[in-house]
């Protein structure tokens, strides 16, 4: 299964919990599963950008998950 | 990603629209006019802090060559988001910026406008409009924001990401990112080093100010020529704000003198559009330079508390560190992307971070150029500069000992892909820079600096013109030489001449939807898509030529330019572009390749910066005598202007350091809005600025580019600020290194007693 790692300023919304092991094939998948999860988090998932394996994506949507991903959550950042 | 020989990419040919701009020839926002167009002008807070009470706008309205007044109830607030940059943004606070409704939030901040026949008429018809305000304290600093007592900007705002903090407050976010045991950490360091530093609010200083013409249809169709970085975010954020269906907006770039990150959001444009609306005529709206330094965006003044904890063979083991940042008078400053970037050069096993973004009495912060980094790395930088010299340790090779390298975890999380951090570190240790001599009052400092570089929404197309050149346009506008990058792309993929390839910025309605132009995304994403658009035209001549071989397009090779038929084909030559373009209309019409994409941001950009300092101990003047800057680009597609992309964003650094800050009285009013007083570095400041380009290929892309505008202004504040250290002996923790600050400090270390005076004034540097 795909590893979610979450930040530490959002681990308050899981009770501590830092990463989740979740059966997804898409980020958005991934997203709803976490938010299912932890209720408290759910809010606070819609202005996060997400790195799957490495690639960074400001609009997570439907890019593919695989069994061996790690998805990390992070803030959405500008340029300039 | 290939070990490819390029035969075009890699070199340095003029620039499509260089006999343009030299020439004076090139249109700029401002340059363009209409027939029976009018010109507004806006009416602007003289408080930094209000309540609108009242506008009368009769007089106004009933003066000589007058056609329209707006206010905000012209443009009523909106609660519409929008994905700009890469971030959401919130509509409301963009329009509420760009026309206040309740109340003023800065000085300058917009209450009214007026459109009428001449731009004189405009601005006495303004001065007529009365408006009644209830003035309030302003909050002009980050300490005064927090204090318990502290006037409120927004009394419905709390602090996201503290949950039970519900009271009103300025600050409007909390951020944090760990890892391992801080205290641990710094039990195991033998030394420690904790300081705070200041920078105030600067202004990305780009020489073209915000100039747009908006004129509104009968038909409710508004066109809106302007400068911008990019021409779907204007449509967009103009079209949500107006409450118009986006498809009703069609907005046409203008060529763009500077960008920096300040001409993403918008300010004049709605304002353009309404007075348009309500006069039935064209509208050209230019901000003064006074206007552009009160009321565009600037980038935030900063708090930053760093504290890093090192072994004694220089192993750093514990970092922690505070931002906080002035969002201005909306939330929204770049502390979270501070956050992530400052430790993103090392390997740290322990660290806490936090950020708060913090709402001020100032213009709505605005990205510029790696928005959020620098302060950070003027932070790090300069506490690991004095870890170095606690340990005696050369200040380079500290920073070799803890360097990230490929597989090492970012700081927000995921690892780094290849990077050529360590190999530019060590290059910079070799190198002659280094080692030279120095002279009397001269020093010598080092800084790193990291920038993500975006990836984001892309769309190009590639034209095939019957004599065998191309056209590809893309909607980004170029503020980097973009666009000879993207000739050069298409003129290697299909092996013609580069002059032969007219690049062009289209508007909204005549290019595929792209993201702006920032976040030194251009080169990569758009320049992906280029190529891919670029390789669709070589597919489709490889069909013609099958088409005239008669044979099976599968069996059709490209080489150097030519489509190459499979061997044993009657008469069967190799074809150019030029023999295949020549038959298009026998072999099935013309051709257009085209492609669209979404880039991940995967190609980060590390930067060295070795700095040396004169400083003129009379005066407390420096000047910068050597400069070099190492930065890995991934693949310079031209050089001359990846090497121009560094050396600007190093002279902005540089300037960021030396001299530039908004000085503010104490009610709030900037008291140096212009070029003269607000000193920006010209080209007679610096010497020039050496580069030295690493390329270590961003494995997403074909040619391995990777994002280069940014990451050239993190590094130069605190290499400044080292060798100002290495000069003086005094650190500096507050900028800029202006001659007062810098010779209040130096007379206060060489009299205590007489200077002990000046030095409240100039801030209280301390010897490391």
């Amino acid at each position: 299964m795909a590893t979610v790692y979450l930040p530490s300023g959002l681990t308050q919304y899981t009770g501590g919990v830092a990463s989740v092991e979740i059966d997804a094939v898409s980020v958005s998948d991934a997203l709803e599963m976490l938010a299912a999860r932890f209720p408290p988090l759910a809010a606070h998932l819609a202005d996060l950008a997400v790195a799957v394996d490495g690639d960074i994506y400001t609009q997570p949507g439907y890019q593919r998950v695989t069994p061996s991903s790690e998805i990390h959550l992070l803030p959405r950042i500008a340029g300039g | 990603m290939s070990e490819r020989t390029f035969k075009q990419v890699g070199t340095r040919p003029i620039r499509h629209d260089g006999v343009d701009k030299v020439t004076g020839r090139a249109s700029y926002g401002a340059d363009f006019s209409l027939p029976g167009m009018i010109h507004g002008a806006v009416v602007r807070s003289p408080h930094a802090h209000a309540r609108i009470v009242s506008i009368d706008t009769s007089a106004a309205e009933a003066a000589p060559g007058v056609k329209a007044v707006i206010t905000g109830e012209d443009i009523p607030e909106t609660n519409a988001k929008l994905m700009l940059g890469e971030g959401a943004i919130d509509l409301h606070d963009i329009g509420d910026n760009a026309m206040a409704h309740a109340k003023v939030l800065y000085h300058g901040h917009s209450v009214a406008a007026v459109a009428a026949v001449t731009p004189q008429a405009a601005r006495d018809a303004a001065a007529l409009i009365k408006v009644v305000y209830d003035v309030l304290e302003p909050v002009t600093s980050v300490d005064r924001a927090m204090a318990p007592d502290a006037p409120i900007l927004d009394d419905t705002m709390t602090t996201k990401g503290q949950p039970g903090a519900n009271a009103p407050t300025n600050v409007a976010q909390r951020m944090e990112l760990k890892r391992g045991d801080i205290a641990k950490g710094f039990a195991e360091a033998d030394v420690v080093v904790e300081r705070e530093f200041r920078t105030a609010t600067v202004h990305q200083g780009y020489i073209e100010p915000h100039a747009c013409v908006a004129r509104y249809g009968e038909d409710g169709r508004a066109i809106v020529w302007c400068s911008t970085q990019g021409p779907f975010a204007v449509r967009d954020q103009c079209a949500a704000i107006l409450s118009m269906d986006p498809a009703n907006v069609k907005v046409i770039p203008s060529e763009i003198g500077g960008g920096f990150g300040g001409k993403i959001v918008v300010y004049l444009e709605p304002l353009a559009i309404a007075l348009s609306r309500k006069a039935q005529r064209p509208v050209k709206m230019v901000m003064t330079r006074d206007e552009v330094f009160r009321a565009t965006g600037p980038t935030s003044g900063t708090k930053i508390r760093m504290k890093i904890g090192a072994k004694r063979d220089g192993t750093i083991v514990a970092a922690d560190a505070s931002l906080y940042y002035e969002a201005g008078a909306y939330r929204g400053s770049p502390a979270g992307a501070g956050m992530m970037c400052a430790y993103a050069p090392y390997r740290i096993p322990n660290f806490a971070i936090e950020a708060f973004d913090i709402v001020v009495n100032k213009p709505k912060v605005a990205a510029y150029r790696a928005p959020g980094s620098p302060m950070a790395a003027f932070a790090i930088e300069s506490v690991i500069d004095e870890i170095a010299r606690q340990l005696k340790m050369d200040p380079i090779d500290l920073r070799i000992r803890n360097a990230a390298v490929e597989g090492d975890l970012a700081p927000y999380g995921p690892p780094y892909g290849p990077i050529g951090l360590k190999a530019m570190l060590e290059a910079a240790r070799k190198h002659p820079h280094w080692t030279s001599p120095l002279g009397p009052n001269q020093g010598r400092g080092v800084a790193c600096g990291f920038w993500f570089n975006a990836g984001m929404n892309s769309s190009a197309s590639v034209t095939l013109n019957m004599d065998g050149s191309a056209a590809v346009v893309t909607g980004n506008p170029d503020i980097g030489g973009t666009r000879v990058a993207q000739a050069l792309m298409v003129a290697e993929e299909l092996g013609i001449p580069v002059e032969r390839v007219r690049p062009g910025v289209a508007d909204t309605d005549s290019s595929g939807f792209t993201d702006v132009t920032g976040g030194s995304r251009v080169c990569y994403a758009t320049g992906m898509a280029v190529i891919k658009a670029a390789e669709d035209v070589r597919e489709q001549l490889k069909a013609r030529a099958a088409q005239i071989w008669k044979v099976d397009a599968s069996a059709v090779k490209w080489e150097d330019g030519c489509a190459v038929p499979p061997s044993g084909v009657d008469k069967a030559e190799p074809m150019s572009v030029a023999n295949l373009a020549a038959k298009l209309s026998h072999t099935g019409g013309p051709i257009i390749g085209r492609a669209s994409l979404y880039a991940p941001m995967a190609g980060p950009g590390f930067g060295v910066h070795l700095c040396d300092l004169e400083v003129d101990p009379e005066t407390g003047c420096s000047r910068i005598v050597r400069y070099t800057a190492f930065q890995d680009v991934g693949k310079a597609v031209h050089p001359s202007f990846v090497e121009g992309q560094i050396q600007g964003g190093a002279a902005q650094g540089i300037g960021w350091a030396l001299n530039e800050e908004y000085v503010y009285d104490r009610n709030g009013v900037m008291e140096n809005a212009g070029f003269l007083d607000y000193r920006m570095p010209v080209a007679s400041d610096l010497p020039m600025l050496e580069t030295v380009i690493f390329e270590v290929a961003n494995p997403l892309h074909p040619y391995g580019v990777r994002g280069v505008g940014e990451v050239p202004i993190v590094p130069p504040l605190a290499a400044v600020a080292n060798a100002m250290r290495d000069t003086t002996g005094i650190r500096f923790t507050e900028l800029p290194l202006s001659p007062p600050r810098v010779l209040a400090a130096l007379e206060q270390e060489r009299e205590p007693v007489a200077a002990g005076a000046n030095a409240a004034q100039a801030g209280r540097p301390g010897r490391s």
